[in-house]
C-alpha cells in the first residue's frame, strides 16, 4: 500500500511539475504576476510529493518489504540498518529517485530563500528547474519504476553487493548528487537569464553561493569515492581515470571554472556570455555523466546494470536539455550586453586564464573518455584509454594553471602589475626552486621520475604564493605584527575561503605527486614466518587463519611489521567470501602515518605453501585527504560569508564593485 | 584596451590552450592508448603486436590456471585460438576459469606478459570488447537462429 | 564569424550525441554464446536431493523435444524475479523446462525450489567451479537456452525471462522449432 502511495505521489508530482514548467513561464513573458507566482506553491507541492515518494521507498527498505522488487533485489533482513538505508540509492531506480528528490529540494530552496529575487527571473528559473524534473520523472516512471511489485514476495532479499557495504560508499552517492544537481541551479538561472536577455552582478551574486555549495558537495563526493577505492579495492591506487570517475570529475572542472568566472561577472560585469556557457556546460556534463554511467555506451568497471531502453531515453533527455540550451545560447548569447573592459594582465585576465585551462582540461578528459566510443563507431579498432593518456595530457595543462594560481590573486582588477606581483613572489619562487632541487637530489636524480621534483616545486609555489597573498592583505612585515593580526581577524570569510582552498590544493598536489612517484610495491609468495622488507618496513607473515564474520567467511593474514627493528604495527588484511550474494572481496590493512601509508593485502594460497601477498608503502597519501578536506572546509567558510549567504543578494542598484573585497 | 583587442586576447588565449591540448592529445593518442585484440587476431599475426602495450581479452580457458608462487599462468581463449598468459601479482577477486577477462601487457615469445588483469566487481561480467571479439571470430551466429 | 563561435557548443554537442546514438546500437545486448547451433555439451549431472532418482540432467535428456535449459542458483538475484514466470510457463505446458543449479549448495538449491515453486522437469547440479555451465558458455545467472529436437542449442537468453521477452523472442523461436 505504501509503495503504491509512493508511486502515485510521483505521478502527481509529474502533473505539478508540468504546471510549474509552463504557466509561470508564460506568466513571465506576459507580465502576469498571478501566473508567475504559481511557481512558489508548485515547487512546494513538488518537494512534498517527491518527499512522500522517497519516504515510501525508504520505508520499504527499512521494514524489508520484499514484495517491492527493488528491495528484494538489493536488500536483506540481515543487513545492518545503515546499509538498509543506503540500499535505497545503491541501485539504478533508487538512486534516480534520490536524484529527483534533491532536484525538488533545490527548487524548493529557490522559493524559500528567493523572496528578494526579481519575480521574472525567479519564475523562469523555477520553470526551467521544473522542466528538468519533468524529464527525470518521465524517465523514472516509464523505464525505472522503483515501486514495482514482486508476486509472490520472496522470504528474503538478495542482499547488496558487499563491496558497497561500506560507510564511505553509503554517503558517496548522495554527496555526488547534491553536487551534480546543485549545478542545476546555475543552469536554470543561466537559461532564465538567456530568456530574459540580462545577466548582471545580482544574477552572479545569486548563482555563486549555489555553485559554491554544489562544488563543496561534489568535491566531498569525489573524494569519498576515491578514498573508498583506495582502501576497499585493494590495489593501492586512488584514481584510475575510469569513465565513471571522469564522469564526476568533468562537472567538477567546469564547476570550478564557473565559480571563478562568476566572480568576474559579479565584480566586474564582464565575461557574461562565457559564464552562461560554463553554467550550461557544468550541468550538461553532470547529465552526461548520468548517461555514461547508466547507458552502457562506455565500458567501465563500476557501472549500473544497463538497459538500452534507458540509454535511449537519457540520450533523448540529454539532447533536449543540453542541445536545446546550447541552441538557445547560440541564439540569445550574442545579444547579451558585453560588460567591463580589462587588460590581459589583470585579475580578470588571470581568472580567464584559469577558466580557459580548466575548460581545456575538461575537454581533454571528455575526449579521452569518449575516444573508445569514437574509435569504435569509426571502425578504428577497439581501444582503451587509460591513465597514461590522461596523465600525459591533463597534467601538463595543469602546470601553467598552478603557476598562474600563485600570481593571479596578487593582481588587481582591471589592470594588474605583473612585475610587482612577481617581485612579491620572489621568496615563493626561490623556495619552490630549492624544494624542487632538494627533491631531485633526495630521490637520487634520475632514479625517480623527473616530474616528482616539478610537482613538489609547484606545490610549494602554490602554498607560498597563497600565503604571500595573505601576508600582502595583512601588510605583514610592513606594519607592526599586532596590526597585521588585527587585519587578519578582519579579513572577510570569502578571502579565508580562497586561501584555505588554494592552500588545500597545494597540499593535495604534494600528496598526489609523492604517492604517484615514490610508491613502493612488492608482490610475492610469502611463507608463514617469512619476512619481506618494503621501504624500510619489515613485514613478517605470522599466521593465516580462517575467521567467521556476520555474513562472510574470511582468511585473515596477520603481519607483524617492524621498522628499524622496533615494533611498528600488527596488520591483519583479509580475503573475504560473502554468502549473500556470493562474492569474494579483499580487505586491505592500512596503517597511516604522516609520511605515508603502510598497506598490506593477502591473497590466495600459492602452490609452494605460501600466500600471495602484496605490500605497499604509499608516501604522503594522507596529505591528499587532508588537502581535500582543506578545500572543502575553505568552500564552507566562504559559503558562510555574509555576502555569499544563500538568498542574501538583492538586485541593488547602488552596488559599487570597486570597494568590494579581493576574493 | 578596446573591445576588439580584448576579444583578440581571448581568442589567442583560447587557441593557445586548445593548440597545446591538441598537441598533447595527438602525441598521447600515438603512444598512450591501448588497442584491444582477441587471441585469434594475435595468433594469426593479423595485427602488429611488436613491443606495443595491448589488451588481450577472451575467456579464461577451463583448467588452464596454474599458480607458481606469485606467478600465475593461464590461457585466454576466444574459442578458435588460445593464448598463454603469464602474470605476476594478485588476481582480481572475481577472476576465475571460464569467465571473461581482459588483460593488459605486451607480447613476449609466444606468451602474453600481462601487467594487469581486469575484472568487474560483478558476477555477470562480460566485457563488451570480449563479446564483440567472440562475435567476430565467428562463434556467434547472430541473434535469431534461422 | 562571431555568430559561428556561439554555435560551436551546440555543434560539438550534436556530434557527440550522434556518436552516443551509434554507441547505443553498438552495445551488444546479447552476449554471444560460443555454442549457438552446436550440440549441447556432454554432461551427466546428478539430481537435486529430495527430487527423486533419475531426475538429473544428461545430454541425452535434451534430445527428441524442444526444451528450455534454465541456469539458476539459490544465491542468484534476478532468478527470484523470473521464477514465478517460469512456473507459469510450466503450467501452460508448451515446452519442458530443465534447470541447472549452478555453483550452489545442492541443499540450498532444493530448498529454494520448495520456496519459490518448481517449474523444472529435470534439474542437474553443477557445483562450483561449474564445469558444465562453462561448456554452455554461461556468463552469469539467470540464463535460458533453447535446445531443439536434435539437441542443438539454438538460442541463449541472458538475464531474467520476462513476459515481454517470452512473447516477443522465446515463444516465436520455440514455435518455429516445433514446426
Amino acid at each position: 500500500m505504501i509503495a503504491e502511495i509512493g508511486h502515485f505521489a510521483l505521478i502527481l508530482a509529474l502533473a505539478v511539475a508540468l504546471v510549474q514548467a509552463t504557466i509561470p513561464l508564460i506568466g513571465a513573458s506576459r507580465g502576469n504576476a498571478t501566473w508567475m507566482a504559481l511557481s512558489g506553491p508548485t515547487s512546494t507541492a513538488q518537494v512534498l510529493l517527491i518527499g512522500i515518494s522517497f519516504a515510501a521507498l525508504m520505508h520499504a527498505y527499512v521494514t524489508s518489504d520484499f514484495s517491492v522488487m527493488n528491495v528484494a533485489q538489493n536488500s536483506h533482513t540481515d543487513k545492518p540498518m545503515l546499509y538498509k538505508v543506503a540500499g535505497v540509492w545503491g541501485n539504478h531506480e533508487g538512486s534516480l529517485l534520490l536524484w529527483i528528490t534533491i532536484l525538488a529540494l533545490f527548487g524548493f530552496a529557490v522559493t524559500l530563500f528567493g523572496r528578494n529575487l526579481p519575480p521574472g527571473l525567479k519564475s523562469r528559473a523555477l520553470a526551467v528547474q521544473a522542466m528538468i524534473t519533468v524529464g527525470f520523472l518521465l524517465f523514472i516512471l516509464l523505464t525505472s519504476n522503483p515501486f514495482a511489485r514482486l508476486e509472490p514476495p520472496p522470504i528474503n532479499g538478495s542482499g547488496l553487493n558487499p563491496l558497497l557495504q561500506d560507510p564511505g560508499l553509503a554517503f558517496h552517492p548522495p554527496l555526488l548528487y547534491l553536487g551534480y544537481v546543485g549545478f542545476s541551479m546555475a543552469f536554470s538561472f543561466a537559461i532564465a537569464a538567456l530568456i530574459e536577455g540580462r545577466v548582471d552582478a545580482a544574477w552572479a551574486r545569486w548563482v555563486r553561493p549555489w555553485t559554491l555549495a554544489a562544488w563543496v558537495f561534489l568535491t566531498c563526493g569525489i573524494a569519498l569515492g576515491s578514498w573508498w577505492a583506495y582502501y576497499e579495492l585493494g590495489w593501492g591506487g586512488w584514481w584510475y581515470w575510469d569513465p565513471v570517475e571522469n564522469a564526476s570529475f568533468m562537472p567538477w572542472l567546469a564547476g570550478t571554472a564557473l565559480l571563478h568566472s562568476a566572480v568576474v561577472v559579479e565584480k566586474r560585469d564582464a565575461l557574461k556570455s562565457w559564464t552562461i556557457l560554463l553554467a550550461i556546460t557544468a550541468f550538461g556534463l553532470s547529465l552526461l555523466g548520468t548517461f555514461l554511467v547508466r547507458s552502457g555506451v562506455i565500458t567501465s568497471v563500476h557501472a549500473f546494470a544497463t538497459d538500452p531502453a534507458r540509454g535511449v531515453f537519457i540520450l533523448g533527455l540529454l539532447v533536449v536539455a543540453i542541445g536545446g540550451s546550447f541552441l538557445l545560447y547560440a541564439l540569445r548569447a550574442p545579444t547579451l550586453k558585453t560588460g567591463g573592459l580589462f587588460a590581459p594582465l589583470s585579475r580578470e585576465g588571470a581568472l580567464l586564464l584559469n577558466n580557459v585551462l580548466m575548460a581545456t582540461g575538461a575537454g581533454t578528459v571528455l575526449l579521452g573518455t569518449l575516444y573508445p566510443l569514437f574509435a569504435d563507431a569509426l571502425d578504428l579498432g577497439k581501444v582503451s584509454v587509460g591513465p597514461p593518456f590522461f596523465n600525459s595530457v591533463f597534467l601538463p595543462l595543469m602546470v601553467p594553471m598552478v603557476l598562474a594560481m600563485g600570481i593571479g590573486p596578487l593582481m588587481s582588477w582591471k589592470r594588474g602589475d605583473l612585475a610587482g606581483a612577481l617581485s612579491r613572489l620572489k621568496v615563493a619562487a626561490i623556495v619552490a626552486l630549492i624544494v624542487a632541487i632538494v627533491t631531485w637530489v633526495a630521490q637520487g636524480g634520475s632514479l625517480g621520475p623527473w616530474w616528482a621534483a616539478a610537482g613538489m616545486g609547484l606545490a610549494v609555489w602554490l602554498l607560498l604564493g597563497t600565503l604571500t597573498e595573505l601576508a600582502e592583505r595583512t601588510r605583514l612585515f610592513r606594519v607592526p605584527v599586532g596590526q597585521s593580526l588585527l587585519r587578519l581577524g578582519k579579513l572577510p570569510r570569502a578571502a579565508w575561503g580562497m586561501t584555505l582552498t588554494h592552500a588545500g590544493l597545494a597540499v593535495f598536489i604534494a600528496g598526489m605527486t609523492a604517492s604517484s612517484a615514490w610508491k613502493v610495491e612488492s608482490v610475492q609468495s610469502q611463507k608463514i614466518g617469512e619476512t619481506v622488507t618494503v621501504a624500510g618496513y619489515a613485514f613478517t607473515l605470522k599466521t593465516v587463519q580462517d575467521v567467521q564474520g556476520p555474513n562472510y567467511i574470511a582468511s585473515r593474514g596477520t603481519f607483524e611489521v617492524t621498522k628499524d627493528g622496533a615494533h611498528f604495527a600488527v596488520m591483519q588484511p583479509q580475503k573475504r567470501s560473502y554468502k549473500m550474494p556470493p562474492m569474494p572481496t579483499t580487505e586491505a590493512a592500512i596503517e597511516t602515518t604522516f609520511l605515508g601509508d603502510v598497506y598490506a593485502v593477502v591473497g590466495d594460497a600459492s602452490s609452494d605453501g605460501g600466500y600471495v601477498t602484496r605490500l605497499y608503502f604509499n608516501p604522503l597519501v594522507v596529505w591528499m585527504w587532508f588537502g581535500t578536506a582543506m578545500m572543502v572546509f575553505g568552500g564552507l567558510v566562504s559559503l558562510s560569508d555574509r555576502r555569499h549567504r544563500i538568498g542574501a543578494p538583492t538586485r541593488a542598484p547602488t552596488h559599487v564593485p570597486a570597494n568590494s573585497v579581493k576574493a | 584596451m578596446t573591445r576588439k583587442k580584448r576579444r583578440l586576447y581571448f581568442v589567442i588565449l583560447g587557441l593557445l590552450a586548445i593548440g597545446t591540448a591538441a598537441a598533447l592529445v595527438l602525441s598521447a593518442l600515438r603512444q598512450d592508448i591501448v588497442f584491444f585484440f582477441s587471441p585469434s587476431e594475435i595468433m594469426e599475426a593479423k595485427v602488429p603486436t611488436e613491443g606495443r602495450r595491448i589488451r588481450l581479452g577472451g575467456l579464461v580457458e577451463q583448467g588452464s590456471v596454474v599458480k607458481q608462487g606469485a606467478l600465475v599462468h593461464f590461457k585466454v581463449t576466444d574459442g578458435a585460438h588460445s593464448l598463454p598468459v603469464v602474470f605476476e601479482g594478485l588476481l582480481p577477486d572475481l577472476f576465475r576459469e571460464g569467465q571473461g577477462v581482459v588483460t593488459e601487457g605486451r607480447m613476449g615469445d609466444g606468451v602474453f606478459m600481462a601487467s594487469e588483469v581486469l575484472a568487474k566487481h560483478d558476477e555477470n561480467y562480460m566485457p563488451k570488447e570480449v563479446a564483440e571479439s567472440l562475435k567476430k571470430s565467428g562463434h556467434w551466429q547472430g541473434e535469431q537462429p534461422k | 564569424m562571431r555568430r559561428l563561435l556561439y554555435l560551436l557548443p551546440v555543434a560539438v554537442f550534436g556530434i557527440i550525441a550522434l556518436f552516443f546514438l551509434r554507441g547505443l546500437t553498438l552495445n551488444p545486448r546479447e552476449i554471444p554464446s560460443v555454442l549457438i547451433n552446436r550440440p549441447v555439451p556432454e554432461m551427466n549431472l546428478a539430481p537435486l536431493p529430495g527430487r527423486g532418482e533419475n531426475t538429473g540432467l544428461a545430454t541425452a535428456d535434451l534430445k527428441g523435444r524442444v526444451s528450455l535449459v534454465n541456469i539458476y542458483g539459490s544465491w542468484c538475484i534476478a532468478c527470484v524475479q523470473e521464477h514465478p514466470y517460469l512456473v507459469q510457463i510450466k503450467k501452460q505446458g508448451i515446452v519442458p523446462i530443465h534447470g541447472i543449479d549452478w555453483r550452489d549448495d545442492p541443499v540450498e538449491g532444493a530448498k529454494w525450489l520448495q520456496k519459490h515453486g518448481d517449474p523444472y522437469d529435470r534439474v542437474g547440479i553443477d557445483p562450483a567451479p561449474g564445469r558444465t555451465a562453462v561448456d554452455f558458455g554461461v556468463t552469469g545467472a539467470p540464463e535460458t537456452f533453447i535446445v531443439d529436437k536434435a539437441g542443438l542449442i539454438r538460442y541463449k537468453h541472458i538475464g531474467p525471462v520476462t513476459p515481454e521477452t517470452w512473447d516477443k523472442v522465446l515463444l516465436p523461436i520455440i514455435k518455429e522449432l516445433n514446426k
